[in-house]
């Protein structure tokens, strides 16, 4: 039965185990160095306009922005608890599990659309429509230009990710997984955390400027 | 608790220990923000953000029980990350430095 | 004592074993792929060729006559574009890597075929775009897409042309991860590291930087175009932001893609070198690691590119060391491959001589290099000919030099044919006075101070303008050759054996061509890697 899920190049099971994990990791790096670019941009003009960006960051909601980083840590815990149950075989845990994951992805998109609404409504979204009270206005757009491609980035591998959770929900539902096999579950798993860990720096580097000095 | 080739997958009792932690590091976040810390306001924050990276991949993504080769892969883009970052400073924190030939 | 084996064409094999554009289209066999690259890069290399062409046409006269300005900077910018992602970053590993890297080390395939199969994919969607932008009026930005022209001011096909590359660079990422769990996982028993073919190695490291310096290329070209989208972005002067940003983000990936476009042609270089010496390569360990050290110190030194930008001039400094600290594993590895010859059994096949040809191109495009990494000398030279000169030497001399040695030499493992040696060597030489005749003028033109993208010039640097048109044609012809005989030799050149070079290493010990699963049993790996000294003359027909 452990022979359907070896592709015909691999000699065993643990090698093709061991090819998809390292495929992930070296993803991942890939993905540090994606996001890394926007990071280290972003870095350079905080240093130079950190007023700027301390003001513009003020208007960030950050109880919608704390909700939301709990709800994506509580989403890794769920995909960690998935694998585990992949791991032991309980197919009816790991597709509750997986759900559970799924549906913390929306709550977090649901309510980052939230947040891009009340941006909008506030004339905070950079181009012609941008408002901002005050002679950092200028700096402060360049603020938002970050918040949007960095959030927007996010939210684009949040929405891959609860995508390749419907497809392991999918696999998992005609009873693919087992003890011996469950390296899908694993792989994306990966790839969830790491977009949770994105937000985990997001989350301070963008919400948390500069907020001693007050609103 | 099952073994993967790799070593084992945390328990569920650890996963809820470090989700735990990674919940109150989160309200650490948020309130280390509100107290003036001048300026290792952010070194605070990137530490805080770091030590939750840190848990994630350690336990989450089990990095513990990963071999070598993951530990290179994984640090390798960390480093890279510093290159660029710090070759790039490079230029912005030396912009002013030399000033224009007088006369 | 080993034994070689002389193995007869199979019966049925990767090529024949069916012939549907099905099977052809939905192959994942690492084989297959690596000859749809094939097709493809030759594709783009004649149109980007053509580019060439009519840049050479119009800088024939002094007086900008043929086209317009404006015209001129889309000609010069689709010629970079399509040469460097559609022919170049592909050309070795894409259809020599894909080929031959299950081959060498006794595997079934690449770690992922499928995945393999989606990078052509995504290769071609990137093209479509890119193809879609230079046909539909083009991009007059160069192919350095420098911010603010680019994200503000130019009336070109900027987006069109990002999207494109932005989504030809996954495809060079995923071949680079491809790669990097191949070699690691796949190895035949008995293949260790320091066992493995140079080529390997020099594909590792070029799968290094693919993956770790690309996507910041992606993401420099995606605010790029949010800019251009949304009137407003992070380069944008009037809101704080820095064109000189966009320098550093871009050229941090643009100088380690030089390191992509050469590594690959050093591995084979390595290959031929060592059997057309019949000889193992002088310091192995030496290339090996040279080609690590050439992949990590090649993210090093990029400012390099930025001295007259507007950098800070300590920045351009530690630039300026460290890029004079690159060149030294690039200078190992040409004084190991001249040790090689030392000594050694020399055979002037085909190979061999475009082997020569990159050992000598490279080594001045490379001491040019230095002379440019020294701030006073690139401050007058910068954005001039000599620039020019200085890449085609390294992109042209080296690089497709050595893809052209790597098809030759591999050809009849490829194709079960025999090229035609007689023109393959005429071809050589057509190619190696066309290319220096074309380039070398160059490098006098940029140091009298002719500045590069300038379809108008002083008249006085007419003569060695009109050498270099000349050149040109010369080495248009000299590519043209081998096209046609290549072709050729699939029906009616003689039939190969599975080892006519009676060349080390186990793509050798398969039948030419392979069968589609590459090996009956996984062979098991006992030498070290060109044991030429230790292989027997005699030859075993099966």
């Amino acid at each position: 039965m452990s022979e359907q899920a070896l592709a015909h190049h691999f000699d065993t099971i643990e090698e093709q185990k061991e090819a998809s994990s390292l495929g992930m990791w070296v993803f991942l790096v890939t993905e540090v160095m994606f996001f890394g670019g926007v990071f280290t941009a972003y870095a350079i003009y905080r240093h130079d306009y950190f007023n700027a960006f301390a003001a513009a960051s003020h208007h960030l909601d950050i109880a919608l922005g704390g909700i939301n980083t709990a709800v994506l840590l509580t989403s890794s815990l769920t995909m960690v608890l998935a694998v585990n149950a992949a791991a032991s075989g309980s197919r009816k845990a790991l597709l509750g599990f997986l759900a559970l994951t799924a549906v913390l992805g929306c709550v977090f998109l649901g309510i980052k659309a939230i947040e891009y609404g009340h941006k909008f409504e506030d004339g905070l979204f950079p181009g012609p429509g941008f408002r901002f009270e005050g002679p950092l206005a200028r700096n402060a757009e360049l603020f938002y230009i970050f918040y949007f491609s960095m959030t927007g980035l996010h939210a684009l591998h949040m929405v891959i990710g609860v995508g390749l959770l419907a497809w392991l929900l999918a696999l998992s539902r005609r009873g693919t997984f087992r003890p011996g096999y469950y390296t899908p579950v694993e792989v994306v798993g990966l790839y969830w955390h790491f977009v949770d860990v994105i937000w985990i720096f997001l989350f301070p580097i963008l919400y948390l400027v500069g907020r001693h000095h007050g609103p | 608790m099952s073994a993967s080739p790799h070593g084992s997958h945390p328990t569920a009792r650890t996963c809820l220990v470090i989700y735990a932690a990674l919940i109150v590091l989160t309200g650490m976040t948020i309130l280390a923000a509100f107290i003036d810390l001048g300026s290792l306001s952010t070194p605070v924050a990137l530490s805080i953000a770091g030590l939750k990276a840190a848990l994630v991949g350690w336990f989450f993504m089990n990095l513990r029980a990963e071999r070598g080769l993951t530990w290179v892969y994984a640090i390798a883009g960390l480093l890279w990350l510093a290159i660029l970052y710090g070759l790039t400073l490079s230029d912005y924190v030396t912009r002013g430095w030399l000033s224009p030939l007088a006369g | 004592m080993t034994t070689r084996l002389e193995l007869s064409p199979p019966p049925q094999h990767y090529l024949n074993w069916s012939y549907t554009a099905r099977s052809w289209l939905l192959s994942t066999d690492h084989k297959r792929i690596g000859i749809l690259y094939l097709l493809s890069i030759t594709f783009f290399f004649f149109i980007g060729g053509a580019f060439a062409v009519l840049i050479r046409l119009e800088l024939m006269t002094p007086a900008g006559d043929l086209v317009h300005s404006e015209t001129y900077n889309r000609l010069f910018t689709a010629h970079g574009v399509i040469m460097i992602f559609f022919f170049l970053i592909p050309s070795i590993p894409a259809v020599l890597g894909n080929f031959l890297i299950p081959l060498m080390i006794g595997a079934r395939d690449l770690a992922f075929p499928k995945l393999n199969l989606l990078s052509w994919y995504i290769f071609l969607a990137g093209a479509a775009f890119t193809m879609a932008a230079v046909f539909s009026g083009g991009v007059d930005t160069g192919w350095t897409f420098y911010a603010p022209y680019s994200s503000v001011y130019s009336n070109s096909a900027v987006m069109l042309t990002g999207i494109g590359v932005f989504i030809t660079g996954f495809s060079s990422i995923l071949t680079g991860l491809n790669f990097i769990v191949t070699i690691h996982t796949l190895r035949a028993p008995g293949l260790t590291w320091f066992r493995l073919p140079l080529f390997v190695w020099a594909h590792y490291a070029t799968s290094l930087i693919m993956v770790l310096g690309t996507p910041v290329l992606a993401i420099t070209v995606a605010l790029l175009a949010l800019e251009r989208l949304f009137g407003v972005g992070v380069f944008d002067p009037r809101i704080g932001g820095d064109p000189i940003l966009f320098q550093h983000l871009f050229w941090f990936y643009s100088h380690p893609a030089v390191y992509i476009m050469i590594l690959p042609g050093m591995g084979v270089v390595s290959e031929i070198v060592a059997c057309f010496s019949r000889k193992r390569v002088f310091g192995y360990s030496a290339i090996a690691l040279a080609s690590l050290a050439i992949a990590v110190l090649g993210f090093l030194v990029w400012g390099h590119h930025m001295f007259v930008s507007g950098q800070s001039a300590y920045a351009s400094n530690i630039f300026s060391i460290l890029s004079f600290l690159v060149a030294i594993p690039s200078a190992i590895k040409v004084f190991n491959w001249t040790a090689t010859f030392y000594r050694g059994s020399i055979a002037y096949d085909t190979p061999m001589l475009y082997a020569f040809g990159f050992i000598g191109l490279f080594t001045m495009g490379g001491l040019t290099g230095l002379f440019l990494a020294t701030l006073a000398v690139d401050v007058h030279v910068h954005d001039t000919y000599f620039i020019v000169a200085h890449f085609h030497y390294i992109m042209v001399g080296g690089m497709v030099m050595a893809y052209m040695g790597g098809l030759h030499f591999w050809w009849p493992k490829i194709t079960g044919r025999m090229y035609p040696e007689g023109w393959a060597k005429f071809a050589a030489l057509v190619i190696f006075i066309g290319f220096n005749l074309t380039f070398f003028p160059q490098f006098v033109l940029g140091y009298l101070g002719m500045p590069r993208r300038y379809h108008v010039y002083p008249d006085e640097f007419q003569v060695l303008n009109v050498m270099s048109s000349a050149g040109a044609s010369i080495l248009g012809v000299g590519y043209l050759i081998p096209m046609i005989y290549f072709v050729w030799s699939i029906r009616h050149a003689p039939v190969a054996s599975s080892n006519p070079w009676r060349a080390a290493g186990l793509e050798w010990q398969t039948p030419s061509p392979p069968p589609a699963d590459n090996f009956p049993e996984t062979p098991v790996v006992e030498t070290e890697a060109y044991p030429y000294s230790e292989m027997e003359v005699e030859v075993v027909d099966v």
